[in-house]
């Protein structure tokens, strides 16, 4: 199982330029709103057409404006599952789900599918509904049903939880695991949550402007995100211009601190990053003078704003993120941060 | 009283608003999927009758179909001729009444979330089974007001249609060229119950409307 995508497409403000390749599981494609993420997918579904390029599914071309191959979204085998869930208004849940079932002639095994359906998304009494009787929850579950009874070889799933409340949407991502274990096929999620891409992807590309910056195992991508975007898409709060000063040190002129790094500094090093999360009081390595600006207390969490007393003004304040239980009562004149925490970027 | 303008009137109406029906949710359909350029050229064409007077749509129908025009000469070499017949009222009712399909339909499709379509067709639904059962029963306010509005305009056409086809009674005659004929020979008697007659029929078209919203809006809330 393995869906290839190689595509460009002019949008206007930006040029779209993604190539990618599933093998197996849940691939993430993480990035900023209008990145160029959900034209990705409407590409692949076949409702968008790409400028140039290919795209392949289990050896089947989709397209390929070479060969002039641009197979239309009913003859694909792509499930798309829509932001907005794209349920039919004037349709039961249960006329959904045949609508999805349409395929099947045989009557007893249209019936046997659609119950399996019912029962597997929990649905059991909302058969009669109509989706604006739904809340948000269920209407992604029946439009994921509607899917999956079509029995597609991919699923694209768009923003599938931004449409929720927040509360929701871990227990329904476990829902939504759950569902897809049984799923033979790849599975694309689009997404600009950097946790919803943690929780559930083991792979990940990050899209910025319709460039692709990143693709490998998502923990790969977090501990070594490559680029400025990229970093910043993976929630990275602090970064700042570097420059390569030995195999294994860099200098960040706007904060006057010499870092010493695990990975080895690459020649073409333009900037480090530093997740709020790293800086620790005790760490023997990389340890600089702070000095406090300010605090946001969050319920669980505190975020500590500080500058080196070297530091360039005008530049943004280093934020430091640490559980309230683990807050040193004063606030530590020094820290440090492990060599393996500093991020190299390049880009 | 000879009830021919009712019977000539209704089935006028009646046609005409199934041809207009069909061929305007058809242009809206088709009109919105052109270039910028052609959709706003055509658009004015598909407009146009609505805002011209009517009589100067008859005077545009009659230099087209007229006894002595080249399409006119040649429709009748099928014996179809569309001046002085009655069923040449159907076609000034239909050009008439079209616009008011055309745009109400339009209208309609315009505010119809095309994701719909899109999720359709990566379900592996014809674009027929998605015109027909998601896209129609989604618009169908619109379009129910569309056909609604199409066969009262139909129904009381007055200036294209006396143009075209005149009147004669028992041949041609409607309700309206029958009220306005009746009033100008001075019988105000028969044509005060040819008003309550339409007056009638439009109130029970508007009923019937209002009952199947009505009905609709129980069904799906």
């Amino acid at each position: 199982m393995s869906l290839f995508v190689d595509i460009e497409k002019d949008l206007g403000s930006f040029h779209l330029k993604v190539s990618l390749e599933t093998d197996g599981g849940i691939t993430g494609l993480l990035g900023a709103s209008g990145c160029g993420k959900s034209m990705t997918l409407r590409c692949i579904a076949g409702v968008e057409t790409p400028a140039r390029g290919r795209i392949v599914l289990d050896g089947r071309t989709l397209f390929d404006s070479e060969q002039r191959i641009n197979l239309p979204p009913q003859q694909r085998g792509v499930g798309y599952l829509f932001q907005s869930y794209a349920l039919f208004p004037t349709m039961t849940v249960r006329q959904n789900l045949l609508a999805g079932l349409h395929r099947e002639k045989d009557k007893a095994r249209k019936q046997t599918l659609y119950r399996q359906a019912v029962e597997l998304l929990g649905l059991a009494g909302l058969e009669q509904r109509r989706p604006a009787e739904l809340s948000g929850g269920q209407q992604q579950r029946v439009a994921l049903g509607r899917i999956l009874v079509n029995r597609p070889q991919v699923l694209l799933l768009d923003e599938p939880f931004s449409a929720l409340d927040s509360h929701l949407r871990e227990q329904l991502q476990l829902d939504m695991l759950r569902v897809l274990k049984d799923f033979s096929g790849d599975v694309l999620l689009v997404t600009h949550s950097r946790d919803e891409a943690y929780h559930m992807c083991g792979r990940l590309a990050i899209l910025d402007e319709g460039q692709l910056l990143r693709c490998g195992a998502t923990k790969e991508v977090f501990a070594d995100p490559g680029s400025r975007a990229a970093a910043r898409l993976t929630g990275c709060k602090n970064i700042a211009a570097a420059r390569r000063t030995g195999p294994n040190t860099v200098w960040v002129e706007d904060w006057g601190i010499q870092f010493t790094t695990a990975r080895p500094v690459p020649e073409d090093l333009c900037a480090i990053g530093i997740r709020a999360h790293y800086f620790h009081p005790k760490a023997p390595a990389n340890r600089f003078e702070v000095e406090y600006t300010g605090q946001i207390e969050e319920p669980f969490e505190w975020i500590i704003q500080m500058r080196t007393p070297n530091q360039t003004p005008g530049t943004p304040d280093i934020w430091w993120r640490m559980a309230k239980d683990k807050r040193p009562n004063p606030l530590p004149a020094q820290l440090g941060v492990a060599p393996e925490n500093i991020l190299l970027l390049t880009r | 009283m000879d009830w021919y303008p009712l019977w000539n009137s209704l089935r006028i109406a009646a046609i005409s608003s199934v041809l207009v029906f069909f061929s305007g949710i058809f242009a809206a359909y088709y009109v919105a999927r052109l270039p910028r350029l052609v959709k706003g050229l055509l658009d004015v064409v598909l407009t146009l009758p609505l805002v011209l007077p009517p009589t100067v749509v008859g005077y545009f129908l009659l230099l087209v179909f007229g006894a002595k025009r080249p399409l006119g000469i040649f429709l009748a070499n099928f014996g179809i001729k569309f001046v002085m017949t009655w069923y040449g009222g159907i076609l000034t009712a239909a050009v008439v009444a079209f616009p008011l399909m055309y745009r109400t339909a339009r209208g309609a499709f315009e505010s119809f979330d095309e994701r719909l379509t899109d999720a359709g067709r990566t379900l592996g639904l014809s674009n027929t089974y998605i015109f027909w059962r998601v896209r129609m029963p989604a618009c169908r306010q619109g379009i129910l007001a569309g056909a609604v509005l199409a066969f009262a305009r139909a129904l009381g056409e007055y200036g294209a249609t006396s143009m075209l086809i005149g009147y004669t009674p028992g041949r041609t005659a409607t309700i309206s060229t029958t009220v306005y004929q009746l009033w100008r020979t001075g019988d105000d008697a028969a044509a005060f119950a040819w008003v309550l007659v339409n007056l009638a029929i439009s109130a029970a078209v508007l009923l019937t409307v209002n009952l199947l919203e009505q009905k609709q809006r129980r069904r799906a809330p």
